[in-house]
């Protein structure tokens, strides 16, 4: 790791007095992004702004339209309130997935999201769902969120708050794992609402992203056999040792259906 | 360079550290607790695994400066006296460690575990340890001894 300053922020405006300051500054929230490229030296930010103890930031409230949960709230929090598990059972099993327990205890949805990875897996629930982020400025909404690898909407400097998730009629989310990391080589996010269907896929291009065409075919039907044949073309998809962009392509659809059959 | 303070089993601990100072260096350079072990760079391994404020966590990927006021807990502040807490009997009783490295990490994770889930199943226990890594065992023998230490536990 490179030499850096650590600041400890209290409250929100506090973190952005801090940033505001620092030459190269990031934040940090769990870590359990950031740390890991700090010790590869894949970053080298001046200063550390840690955000982890701003009690305003965490928590999870669920209404009957909503679940909103708190940038700051750790994976476990989400994966096992028994709130979210009722309200959005797909979203609470999808936070189960992450990692492992030790990951799960410190890394947040916030940090997940303000992070991008191509391969994360609260990406394809905030894109599933239409949810809606907020910012210490703003409100984003899903769609304008996520612009490509590790690129947000997020401005240099703005914190992610919370984020409000709409609760649908049912939603499920599938995903395969890439066997040496455990993230999800592609993961397939469905959800069912009055209005229709959407469909968000990660692990496969280089941000999570919806699929049009499948949408429509479920909000025609919402069942498995619906998808038959519909797949994304291959182009722009990932390619790695670990799966061509044909064989993401592939999993997408068998994704998708298992996703539709499981929803809950 | 900033102060540290925190509880390290049960002693309260203070150093002025670098801010880029992981708390497993912490311990184990500043402290001299060399049980809590560094097995692998991309924080996958849980050879690392300690408890903050009761919660089993990756100390190679926590910094010491995130551990302020807290209560940490390593392998060496199980046992009481020679009396080794039920977890650490389980393993040496059912030859749930070879080379030992990755050990520490494994008793730490399992204890988090049987607090949180006192009667686990075989698939709950092996899904838990997706974040400790075996060279040797080939883990059966690590399942066996924590089903047996949270029978222990249980009373
Ligand atoms: C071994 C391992 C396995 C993992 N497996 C998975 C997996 O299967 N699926 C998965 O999705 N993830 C996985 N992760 C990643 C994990 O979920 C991270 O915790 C998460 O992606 C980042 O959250 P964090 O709180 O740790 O963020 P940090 O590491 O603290 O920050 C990440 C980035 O986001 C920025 N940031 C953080 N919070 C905010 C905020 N509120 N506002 C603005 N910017 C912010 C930081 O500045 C930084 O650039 C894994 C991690 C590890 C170490
Ligand atoms: S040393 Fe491998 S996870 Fe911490
Ligand atoms: S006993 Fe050798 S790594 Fe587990």
């Amino acid at each position: 790791m490179y030499a850096f300053n650590y600041h400890r922020a209290k409250t929100v405006a506090d973190a952005l007095k801090l940033y505001k300051k620092a030459d190269d500054p990031k934040f940090l929230a769990g870590g359990h992004t950031l740390i890991p490229t700090l010790k590869q030296r894949l970053a080298r930010p001046s200063d550390l702004i840690d955000i982890s103890g701003i009690a305003t930031l965490k928590g999870v409230k669920v209404s009957k339209t909503a679940v909103t949960i708190g940038a700051l709230t750790p994976h476990v929090e989400v994966a096992t309130s028994s709130a979210v598990k009722k309200a959005i059972p797909a979203l609470a099993g999808l936070a189960e997935e992450i990692g492992d327990p030790q990951v799960r205890h410190r890394g947040t949805m916030g940090g997940s999201v303000a992070n991008s990875d191509p391969a994360a897996d609260y990406p394809a629930a905030v894109l599933g769902l239409g949810a809606t982020i907020e910012t210490n400025a703003r409100k984003i909404e899903a769609d304008k969120f996520f612009k490509g690898v590790f690129e947000t909407a997020l401005k240099d400097g703005e914190i992610l708050t919370k984020i409000s998730f709409p609760v649908p009629e049912k939603a499920g989310y599938m995903r395969f794992d890439q066997p040496a990391s455990r993230f999800a080589l592609v993961g397939v996010f469905v959800a069912k609402f009055k209005g229709g269907v959407r469909v968000a896929v990660t692990g496969a291009g280089p941000c999570a992203f919806r699929v049009p065409a499948m949408e429509k075919a479920l909000s025609a039907k919402f069942a498995p056999e619906a998808l038959e044949g519909i797949t994304v073309p291959a182009d722009d998809l990932n390619s790695d040792i670990h799966g061509s962009a044909e064989y993401r392509a592939h999993l997408i659809t068998v994704m998708a259906k298992r996703a539709v059959a499981a929803a809950k | 360079m900033p102060a540290v303070s925190m509880t390290v089993n049960g002693k309260k601990v203070s150093a002025d550290v670098e801010p880029r100072t992981l708390l497993v260096h912490y311990l184990r350079e500043h402290l001299g607790l060399t049980g809590t072990h560094v097995g692998c760079d991309t924080s996958q391994c849980g050879a690392c695994v300690v408890h903050i404020n009761g919660e089993s966590v990756k100390s190679c990927t926590v910094l010491a400066a995130q551990a302020e006021g807290a209560k940490v807990t390593t392998i060496e502040g199980l046992a009481d006296g020679d009396k080794l807490h039920p977890m650490q009997e389980a393993f040496r009783e059912h030859h749930a460690l070879q080379c030992g490295f990755c050990t520490p990490g494994m008793v730490m994770s399992a204890i988090d575990l049987v607090k949180k889930n006192k009667n686990p199943s075989e698939k709950e226990i092996r899904e838990w340890l997706s974040g400790n890594l075996c060279r040797c065992t080939g883990y059966h023998n690590i399942v066996k001894a924590i089903a047996a230490a949270a029978q222990t536990m249980r009373g």
